[in-house]
């Protein structure tokens, strides 16, 4: 008897077949009462937000691979800048100024960005950290996305659904009941949206958010739905009717994802991959979803070689960046939904003060944050990092990015911050006009 | 005279739920073992197999196919060359280098310094490639294996001592870890418990190679007990500050385990309530002595082979509750030997008993795996596997924390659910689950030869007979509304002849939800 597959298991099969490298990826409207806003109080009584409706919506916009903070909002003003970036730093005549007496302003690949700041619609919060910053790519991305400088446990959006007890609703086919709680684009399921009663609902595109068999004999959909739908007039406690009923939820959620983004949005989008996912997320919103959390990634920024300066790499994924959310709160307010959508950008770090001799960046830490949104509190906040004062050639956070989630949880999702990040973090603003 | 006939009736209940609860640790006889049988034992101590296979070890017999398995016979030694995988990647800095970037500190020499980080950072991206390829290596392996238990269970011990590459980010230690659990997959929990102190990974994970005489680390001191042997609440603070004292200079160099003398501990520890001069070892055999810890192993080592049990044990069946006794007895008994428990169990009419058979999640890795196996399907991209186990939660030498995955329905949401029916849908018909049919592979899947060895186990006959025989060696039953809705796609084709019908019923059959147990 021979229990392995028909090739035997050498050593030489090993170094023929298994050893072969495949691709190395691993891969404005409502006006806010300052006031009524800015206090951090009881979560309980910012559950209403006056011209703004009840079922608010976060998104998340993942900054992949350490974005460079200092050739984003551009210290330009500070000498010590030019003086550490003489290959790639960005001139003052280029920079689009944000706070000329603080000598910040916006790389020039940033004019949509510039835009939507104009617009009172983003929020900057300079000098985003954490203590005894970890340099290593899994790590601090594990310590954004636990909020947590162990980096383990739950996520911070997992825990904050768990804690809603936001779950699958028991729809029926066709009703937006089936919402899913959290949709993450992407190819796989981010840390920050793992709970423990509570999973999010992940996939590249929505057309893979569904069975592929059909695609192959569109014969066999039939059978298929005969198999997967079946509703039970009563379900016992065993696995087979445990699986049943999560495969007619997955049918619902399937046809209610995809039915939303069957629709072309109201607005042009640029061709890019953030682009493209947040034009899903903003057809999933005018559908209707119940989901209150949506989760984006875009790739790219770990620019240890030719980052470029006003042009370039590095620019390339600015303009990406900020386009993409351009288009995507034009798409919105032409929904009339722009309103209840915010969006938080971060990157697990920001890259060193000094460029290196390839023309590019390594591994650095704080760096800024965004919000977007026209219920955001516009403008610079908080210090920026001493470019003098420096942690071994790095810029000293000047803000913990616990606070901005602690405020996005508090003010915004109307949640318990504290129970969600398992102590205190003192809200940051982050709602309303200062 | 009512009185007596009933007190006779219960006497004889009792009798009987004795009697029964007896059974339930005897071997199964020769004549029940049959091709269900076979089908559920290769898919519980292994990955599956095909109707041959499944027909092959029914006709061995309960005993000679449990031992066939445990001693897997006849095989060459398969471990890869030391040079497979390149173990210098992560190496720490030799003298000349540590010299260097001292004196590059001390003058702040940033040119120097910003050099070595940016070498650091390329053996990084350099490391998280050859990880990579680790995860490809054992997935194949997995795949090919003519020793499924012993891949099994080194899986099994991969998610017990449960280490991260994400935190070591050391992928030769990770690739060293995992031929330990191999080499020791069958072997004794006791000689593992011995090695994982020493086992620099798992020193690195738990950050035992920062606990120092003086100030000790309580990390592995407390998994040790709470994760890997006792489980939660059967010790007390004392025995972890106590036991962290004892693992202090357990630590490694490079790829090897340094027991570092000056930062040892060796002054008296009071540990379960014992007082000695207790180093690693000696807190080890303590934990060992316990009864807890033959009480939690024996559990999770029947949550894995046998089925889900109830959070509180006391709902645990009588059944249950006295297979869970003798696994601990002769586990225990047996100074913590694999091969004796995992035989009884194996053996016992329990395991094969309706209410397990059929009733268990299969994990990404026993999907996957299991697919291929099952089917014969081709490999297709072990990357793109990869991916898809990724996306079903379980990503190789990648656990979500040093709790392991957490198994059973967990493994299971709307999301997982078409990912897992996609990626049987990749196996059989080349078709991407990401969806990009660009990248399709076309090697066309051809199930006749699983069709023969179907007909030679159960016989040949018309549609309804290849549905059930179909649904017999897939799923271990036959689901009434299964039998109806799967002879569609065979009406009014050429039946079990047809290899494109047989795929389109096998792509059915594959994405129902009771595929997903086994």
């Amino acid at each position: 008897m021979d229990l392995h597959d028909s090739k035997a298991f050498t050593r030489r099969a090993f170094l023929g077949r298994g050893m072969m490298l495949a691709s190395a990826s691993l891969a404005a409207p409502g006006f806010v009462q300052g006031a009524a806003l800015g206090l951090p109080s009881p979560s309980a009584m910012l559950s209403s937000l006056a011209g703004v409706p009840e079922d608010r919506v976060l998104v998340v916009v993942q900054l992949s691979g350490g974005n460079d903070g200092l050739n984003t909002v551009v210290p330009y003003g500070m000498d010590e800048y030019y003086r550490a970036r003489r290959g790639i730093g960005i001139g003052r005549q280029q920079v689009l100024e944000l706070d000329s007496s603080q000598g910040i302003g916006l790389h020039p690949a940033l004019e949509s960005m510039k835009e939507l700041y104009d617009a009172g619609m983003c929020s900057i919060f300079q000098g985003v950290g954490y203590p005894n910053p970890n340099r290593s790519h899994f790590k601090s991305m594990d310590i954004w996305h636990t909020a947590d400088t162990s980096g383990t446990g739950e996520g911070w959006i997992g825990r904050y659904l768990d804690s809603e007890c936001v779950g699958f609703g028991k729809g029926e086919s066709g009703t937006l009941e089936g919402s899913p709680p959290a949709v993450s684009i992407g190819r796989d399921t981010p840390l920050a949206m793992q709970g423990m009663k509570v999973k999010p609902v992940s996939f590249e595109s929505a057309e893979v958010f569904r069975w592929l068999g059909e695609d192959h004999d569109r014969a066999l959909k039939g059978t298929y739905d005969q198999l997967n739908r079946r509703e039970q007039a009563s379900a016992s406690a065993s696995n087979a009717d445990f699986l049943t009923k999560t495969a007619l939820d997955a049918q619902v959620s399937s046809d209610l994802i995809r039915q939303a983004v069957s629709t072309r949005p109201l607005v042009e989008y640029p061709g890019n991959g953030l682009a493209r996912q947040l034009a899903m997320i903003s057809q999933m919103i005018r559908a209707g979803l119940k989901t209150r959390i949506y989760y984006a990634t875009l790739g790219g920024f770990d620019t240890h070689a030719g980052q470029g300066g006003p042009n370039g790499r590095h620019a390339q994924l600015l303009r990406q960046m900020a386009t993409s959310i351009q288009a995507f709160y034009r798409d919105l307010k032409a929904q009339g939904n722009d309103s209840r959508v915010m969006t938080l950008t971060f990157s697990e770090f920001g890259r060193r003060v000094s460029q290196n001799a390839s023309g590019g960046t390594d591994h650095g830490t704080a760096a800024p944050m965004f919000l977007f949104g026209p219920m955001v509190r516009p403008g610079v906040h908080g210090t920026h990092p001493s470019m003098r004062d420096l942690d071994g050639g790095d810029l000293k956070h000047t803000l913990d990015f616990r606070h901005v989630y602690s405020g996005v949880l508090d003010t915004w999702m109307g949640a318990d911050a504290d129970a969600i990040l398992g102590r205190r973090y003192r809200p940051a603003l982050v709602l309303g006009r200062s | 005279m009512a009185s007596v006939s009933a007190k006779d009736t219960r006497q004889q209940a009792e009798r009987q739920a004795r009697e029964d609860l007896r059974r339930v640790w005897e071997p199964i006889s020769e004549a029940e073992f049959g091709f269900a049988e076979a089908r559920h034992l290769l898919w519980r101590a292994g990955v599956g197999g095909t109707p041959g296979q499944i027909a092959a070890v029914a006709g061995l017999g309960p005993e000679r196919a449990v031992d066939y398995l445990l001693e897997s016979p006849d095989v060459r030694d398969e471990s890869p060359a030391a040079d497979e995988f390149d173990r210098n990647i992560m190496r720490p800095y030799n003298q000349q280098e540590e010299q260097m970037a001292a004196q590059a500190r001390r003058t702040r020499d940033e040119d120097t310094l910003a050099r070595l980080r940016a070498m650091r950072q390329q053996a990084q991206g350099q490391d998280r490639r050859q990880m990579r390829e680790i995860q490809r290596w054992w997935l194949r392996r997995m795949i090919e294996t003519p020793r499924p238990l012993e891949e099994k269970m080194t899986l099994f011990w991969h998610g017990h001592f449960a280490t991260s590459y994400r935190t070591i980010e050391d992928s030769y230690h990770m690739y060293m870890q995992n031929q330990r659990f191999r080499k020791h997959a069958l072997g004794s929990y006791k000689q593992l418990m011995r090695e994982i102190i020493r086992d620099p990974a798992m020193l690195a994970y738990l950050d035992n190679n920062d606990s120092r005489k003086g100030s000790p680390n309580e990390n592995l001191a407390r998994e040790l007990m709470e994760l890997f042997s006792m489980g939660v609440g059967t010790y007390s603070e004392r025995d972890i500050k106590e036991g962290a004292r004892a693992l202090t200079g357990y630590t490694f160099r490079d790829d090897e385990f340094v027991f570092d003398r000056e930062n040892h501990d060796g002054g008296r520890k009071r540990i379960f309530g014992r007082t000695a001069n207790f180093d690693g070892d000696g807190f080890v055999d303590g934990i060992l002595a316990q009864r807890a810890t033959g009480d939690f192993i024996t559990r999770k080592l029947y949550e894995f082979f046998v089925g889900d049990l109830p959070e509180d044990m006391r709902d645990a069946s009588p059944a249950v509750d006295s297979v869970l006794g003798k696994m601990r007895l002769t586990f225990v008994r047996s100074g913590y030997a694999m091969k004796p428990l995992l035989r009884e169990l194996l053996l016992s009419r329990h395991f094969y008993s309706e209410d397990v058979r059929g009733q268990r999640i299969k994990s990404p890795t026993e999907l996957v795996v299991g697919g291929v196996r099952e089917l014969r399907t081709p490999v297709r991209d072990l990357s793109a596997l990869l991916d898809a186990m990724d996306l079903m939660g379980q990503s190789l030498f990648f656990p979500p924390s040093v709790a392991g995955w957490p198994g059973g329905r967990t493994w299971i949401n709307t999301s997982t659910m078409f990912v897992r029916q996609n990626t049987l849908a990749f196996l059989l018909t080349g078709r991407r689950p990401g969806g990009a049919d660009a990248l399709a592979d076309r090697q066309p899947y051809e199930p006749g030869p699983i069709m023969d060895q179907l007909r030679t186990a159960l016989g040949d006959g018309d549609d309804q007979h290849i549905v059930e025989s179909v649904l017999t060696y897939t799923l271990g039953r036959q689901p009434t509304h299964a039998m109806d809705a799967l002879r569609g796609p065979l009406a009014g084709r050429g039946g079990a002849r047809d290899g494109e019908a047989l795929r389109d019923m096998l792509l059915l059959v594959t994405a129902m939800p009771e595929y997903q147990l086994c």
